[in-house]
C-alpha cells in the first residue's frame, strides 16, 4: 500500500463567535437599561421585572440540571419552598435581617438538599424524577406541620420584617427590585462560566454520554451531585426573594408544581433545552403568552402545555434550536469549536 | 383494638393504591415509560364515571361497562397517536410530554367542571361493615377493594404469563427488536400495554370518587401514591406492587392513627425507609433500566 | 422465473457509516446458500437489512418478485422469511417453550409446531419449563432456531449457528439442518468456517468489506479464489 503524505489542515479551536461579541454589547444596554428602571418605571414594571428574573433563574437552573447535568427533576419546587419557609424562620424566629437572610435561606435549601440528594439519587431516569417530587411532597407536609410557621394555613411576614427592607413602599420594592436582578443576572452569569469550566465540559460530556464521560474520567456522580446542590442553594435564593415580596407562605402556594416546576419546564422545552438561550426564549415566549391570554384562565395553560409537547416532539431542541441551526448564532457558547482554516 | 381496626382497614385501602400503581408498572415494565399524567387520568376517569352516572342513572360499579372500554380506547389512541412518538433512548420525551399531558388533562377537567369537589354516592355499602368482635370490624367498602385489587392484579399476572399477548409483552421488555423479528408489532403491543393499563385505571378511579372527594387537581397525589407502591413492592413484580400498596396504606393508617395530620406524611416516610433500606423494593423481579 | 430471495444494489448504513455497498443476491427457491467473510464484512448487516431492521428502498429487496425493502420486521416475517440472529437473542424472562411460542406470533400456518420441534431438538423437551438462559450454549442455539421455525419460514436465514459452539456441539446442531430443508425450507446460512460453510451451501457467496468479492458453486471454486475473496489477499 502507497502512504501518501496527507497536509494536516490547519485549525483554531475558539469558543467565542462573532454573535457572543454582538451578545455582549446587547447584554451590556440591556442590564444598563435595567438598572435605571426604578427612575422611570411604575411600580408594576418592578415587580413584573422582578417576576421575570427570577422565573429566568428558575429555567437557567432547571435547564442546567435537565439539560446538562441528565437530572430531570420535577421537584424544584422543594427548593422554593424551603427557601420560603427559611426566610420566615429565619427572619421571625432568628431575628436575621430580611436581606442577609435570603442568602442564608439559599444555604438552608442546599443543606437540605443533601440528604434528598442521598436519597433521590437512588433512582434513575424518570424514577429520579417522580421521586424528587415526592420530597417536595414530603417537605411540604413537614411544614404543613410547625405550628411556628403557620402549619397547614400558613402565616403572613410580620409588619416589621418588610419594613426591615425598606422604610417606604418606593424603596422597599427598589431594594426588592434590585435583588431580583442580580439574582437573575447573576444566575445566567453563574451557569454561563460554570459551563465554561472544567466542570462544565465533564458536565457536556456527561450530557452527550454517560458511559463514554465515565471512561474519560468524567466523575459523573460528584459532578451531578454539586449541580444539584448548587441549582438547590440558587432556587433556595429565589424561593426566599419571592416570599419577601409576597410577604404571606403556605405549603401549598410555597410547594406548589405548577408554578415553581410545571411553568418552568414548559418555558425551557419551548425556548429550548440545552442551551443558555433557550430558557430567554421560551420566557419571552411565556410572558408573551401569558399578557395576550390572562383571561382564558385554564385555557392558557392548556395552550402552553400542548404547546411544550408539541415542540418536545417536533424540535426537541426547541425554538432556539430552530434559530441557531438556521443562522449559526451563539450569544452563549459553551463549546469549544474547531475551525478548519 | 383502635389500632388493629384502623392498620386492617389501612391494609384494605392499601388494595386502592395497588390498583393505581398496576398500571404505571405494566407501562414501566412493557416500554420503560413512566407516565407523569398517570394520576390525572385516574381522575379523567374518575370524572367520567361520574358523568355516565349522571346521564344514565347506573349506580357507580355498573357506570364501569361504559368507562373501561372508553378508557382502553383512549388508551390505545394515547399511545398510538402521541406516546409512541416519545419512545426512544433519551428520557426527556416522554418524560416531558406526559408531564405536559397531565397539566392539559388538569386544566381541561377544571374549564369542563370546575373546581368544585366532586363525590360518588354508593349508598349503606360505603359504610357498612362486618362485625368480627365487639370491637373490631371491617369496612365492606375497604375488603371489596382490596378484592378487586387482588382479582385485577390476579388477572394481569394470567394475562402476563398465560397469554400470546402477555408474552409478547415481556419479550418486547426484554429486547424488542428481536421480538419484531418474530411478529410482535411494537407499537400495538405498547398501545395494548397502556390501554389496559387505563382500564385497570378506571376500576381504581371508581373506588377512588366512591370514598373521596375529587377536584381536577387530585391527579398528583395519586401518581404519587402509585409510584411508591411500585417503588416499595419493587420493579417489575405485580405482587410486590400489591405489597406495596399494603405498606403504605398501613403506614398512612398508623399516622393518621397517631396525629390525624400526619397520614401523608407517615405515607410518604414509610417510601423514604424503603427506599434507603432496600433501593430495590421488597421483591424486585426487573433489573432497574 | 422470478427467484425466491433478490437483492440488488442494496445498500445499508449505521448512521454515517456504510456498510453495505451495492449487493445483488439471488437466492433460489430450495436452495442452501451459504454467506462467507471475515469480521465485519457485513452478513450480519445483510441479514439483518433483509428481515427489515435496517431499512432499504422498496425495490432493492424482491421476495417472490414482491419489493419489501421498506416492509417491518413483522410483515417480513408473515411473508415467510425467518431469522435466526447472530448470538441468539433468546428472551431472558422467557421461558424455553415460550420461546418457542414466540415464533407464533406472526400466526403463519405450517408444518412446524411446538411437538414437531421438540421431535427436532428433544432435548429442549426437558427443559421446556426452564429460563431460556439456564440452558447451554449448543441448547440455546436449538431453541433459537426452533424459534425461528415457529414462524413457519419459506426462507430461513442462520447467523452464525456455530458461533461459541464446541465442535461435537456444532455437528449436533448442523445435524438439524437437513431435516428442515427436506420440509421444502429454503436456506441462507451465515458462517465464518468456510469448511462448514461449503459442506452445508449449494451455493455460496462471499462478502468483504460491505461487497460480494465471490460467487459460485463449492465444487467450482478453488481454493485461492476463496481465499482472495475472503481476506483481500
Ligand atoms: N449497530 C452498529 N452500529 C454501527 N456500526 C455497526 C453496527 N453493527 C455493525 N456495524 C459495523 O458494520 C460492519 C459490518 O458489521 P456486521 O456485523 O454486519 O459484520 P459481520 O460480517 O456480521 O461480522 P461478524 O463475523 O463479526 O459477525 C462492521 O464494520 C461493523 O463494525
Ligand atoms: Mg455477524
Amino acid at each position: 500500500m502507497k502512504t501518501t503524505a496527507v497536509p494536516l489542515p490547519t485549525f483554531r479551536v475558539e469558543r467565542s463567535t462573532r454573535t457572543s461579541w454582538l451578545g455582549l454589547v446587547l447584554a451590556i444596554a440591556g442590564v444598563a437599561l435595567l438598572i435605571s428602571l426604578p427612575w422611570w418605571g411604575g411600580e408594576d414594571d418592578l415587580r413584573l421585572v422582578v417576576e421575570i428574573c427570577y422565573t429566568l433563574a428558575l429555567a437557567q437552573l432547571w435547564n442546567l440540571l435537565a439539560g446538562f447535568a441528565g437530572l430531570v427533576s420535577v421537584g424544584q419546587q422543594a427548593f422554593v419552598g424551603l427557601g420560603g419557609y427559611a426566610l420566615f424562620a429565619l427572619t421571625i424566629i432568628a431575628k436575621v435581617p430580611p436581606i442577609p437572610a435570603v442568602a442564608l435561606a439559599g444555604i438552608v435549601a442546599a443543606v437540605l438538599a443533601v440528604p434528598t440528594a442521598l436519597i433521590v439519587f437512588r433512582l434513575r431516569g424518570a424514577y429520579f424524577a417522580i421521586g424528587t417530587w415526592v420530597m417536595a411532597e414530603l417537605f411540604s407536609e413537614i411544614m404543613g406541620q410547625l405550628p411556628d410557621l403557620g402549619a397547614g394555613t400558613g402565616m403572613s411576614l410580620p409588619v416589621a420584617i418588610s419594613r426591615a427592607v425598606g422604610a417606604t413602599v418606593y424603596e422597599r420594592e427598589t431594594v426588592l427590585y434590585y435583588m431580583g436582578l442580580v439574582l437573575g443576572i447573576g444566575t445566567v452569569v453563574l451557569v454561563f462560566a460554570w459551563l465554561r469550566s472544567r466542570q462544565g465540559l465533564a458536565l457536556t460530556a456527561i450530557r452527550d454520554s454517560e458511559i463514554a464521560a465515565g471512561s474519560i474520567g468524567v466523575n459523573s456522580a460528584r459532578t451531578k451531585f454539586a449541580v444539584y446542590l448548587l441549582a438547590a442553594l440558587i432556587t433556595g435564593m429565589v424561593g426566599a426573594l419571592i416570599y419577601l415580596e409576597n410577604l404571606r407562605i403556605s405549603p401549598d402556594a410555597a410547594f406548589d408544581v405548577i408554578d415553581w416546576t410545571a411553568d418552568i419546564i414548559f418555558i425551557v422545552v419551548i425556548g429550548g433545552i440545552g442551551s443558555i438561550e433557550g430558557p430567554f426564549v421560551g420566557a419571552l415566549v411565556f410572558f408573551a403568552l401569558r399578557y395576550f391570554l390572562a383571561d382564558y384562565g385554564a385555557w392558557y395553560m392548556i395552550l402552553l402545555g400542548a404547546v411544550a409537547v408539541i415542540i418536545m416532539l417536533l424540535a426537541p431542541r426547541g425554538l432556539w434550536g430552530l434559530l441557531s441551526d438556521r443562522y449559526d448564532i451563539h450569544f452563549f457558547p459553551v463549546r469549544r469549536r474547531v475551525r478548519l482554516e | 383494638m383502635d389500632w388493629v381496626n384502623a392498620i386492617v382497614q389501612g391494609a384494605l385501602v392499601g388494595g386502592l393504591y395497588a390498583l393505581f400503581a398496576a398500571g404505571l408498572s405494566l407501562m414501566f415494565g412493557v416500554m420503560r415509560l413512566v407516565n407523569i399524567a398517570h394520576g390525572d387520568l385516574i381522575v379523567l376517569a374518575a370524572y367520567l364515571g361520574l358523568v355516565v352516572v349522571n346521564a344514565t342513572g347506573l349506580g357507580p360499579f355498573l357506570s364501569l361497562i361504559i368507562v373501561v372500554p372508553v378508557m382502553f380506547v383512549l388508551g390505545y389512541i394515547l399511545q398510538r397517536g402521541l406516546l409512541n412518538f416519545t419512545l426512544g433512548g433519551d428520557i426527556l420525551p416522554p418524560l416531558l410530554v406526559t408531564f405536559g399531558l397531565s397539566i392539559i388533562i388538569q386544566n381541561a377537567l377544571l374549564e369542563g367542571f370546575s373546581a368544585d369537589d366532586q363525590k360518588l354516592q354508593a349508598g349503606n355499602f360505603e359504610t357498612a361493615s362486618l362485625h368480627i368482635t365487639d370491637q373490631l370490624a371491617i369496612g365492606w367498602f375497604p375488603f371489596a377493594i382490596f378484592l378487586t385489587a387482588l382479582a385485577v392484579i390476579g388477572l394481569l399476572e394470567f394475562m402476563l404469563y398465560r397469554t400470546a399477548l402477555g408474552r409478547a409483552f415481556r419479550a418486547t421488555s426484554d429486547d424488542s427488536d428481536t421480538a419484531r423479528l418474530y411478529g410482535v408489532r411494537n407499537r400495538h403491543v405498547y398501545s395494548m400495554a397502556t390501554a389496559l393499563a387505563l382500564a385497570v385505571i378506571s376500576i381504581a378511579a371508581i373506588f377512588l370518587a366512591v370514598r373521596v372527594n375529587f377536584d381536577p387537581a387530585s391527579g398528583p397525589a395519586r401518581l404519587l401514591y402509585a409510584f411508591e407502591a411500585v417503588i416499595i413492592g419493587g420493579l417489575g413484580s405485580l405482587w410486590g406492587t400489591l405489597a406495596g400498596g399494603v405498606v403504605l396504606g398501613v403506614a398512612q393508617a398508623i399516622g393518621a392513627q397517631l396525629n390525624p395530620g400526619w397520614e401523608q406524611l407517615a405515607g410518604h416516610v414509610a417510601f423514604l425507609l424503603v427506599l434507603i433500606v432496600r433501593p430495590r423494593g421488597l421483591f424486585p423481579r426487573l433489573v432497574d433500566g | 422465473m422470478t427467484a425466491l430471495l433478490a437483492t440488488s444494489g442494496l445498500t445499508a448504513f449505521y448512521g454515517d457509516f456504510q456498510a453495505l455497498f451495492s449487493v445483488d443476491l439471488t437466492v433460489e427457491a430450495g436452495e442452501a446458500v451459504a454467506i462467507i467473510g471475515a469480521n465485519g464484512a457485513g452478513k450480519s448487516t445483510l441479514l439483518r437489512t433483509i428481515c427489515g431492521l435496517l431499512s432499504a428502498a422498496p425495490e432493492r429487496i424482491r421476495y417472490r418478485g414482491e419489493a419489501i425493502g421498506s416492509l417491518s420486521p413483522a410483515d417480513i416475517v408473515t411473508r415467510g422469511i425467518a431469522l435466526v440472529p447472530e448470538g441468539r437473542k433468546l428472551f431472558a424472562s422467557l421461558s424455553v417453550e415460550e420461546n418457542l411460542l414466540m415464533g407464533q406470533q406472526c400466526g403463519r400456518k405450517g408444518p412446524w409446531h411446538l411437538e414437531r420441534v421438540y421431535a427436532l431438538f428433544p432435548m429442549l423437551r426437558e427443559r421446556r419449563h426452564q429460563p431460556a438462559t439456564s440452558l447451554s450454549g449448543g441448547q440455546q442455539q436449538m431453541a433459537a432456531i426452533g424459534r425461528a421455525l415457529m414462524t413457519n419460514p419459506d426462507l430461513l436465514l442462520c447467523d452464525e449457528i456455530s458461533l461459541g459452539l464446541a465442535p461435537i456441539v456444532i455437528r449436533d446442531v448442523y445435524a438439524a439442518l437437513p431435516g428442515i430443508r427436506a420440509e421444502g425450507t429454503t436456506l441462507v446460512v451465515v458462517e465464518q468456517d468456510i469448511a462448514r460453510a461449503l459442506g452445508v451451501a449449494d451455493r455460496v457467496y462471499c462478502l468483504q468489506e460491505g461487497r460480494v468479492t465471490l460467487e459460485g458453486r463449492p465444487a467450482t471454486l478453488t481454493r485461492e479464489q476463496i481465499k482472495l475473496a475472503y481476506f483481500g489477499v
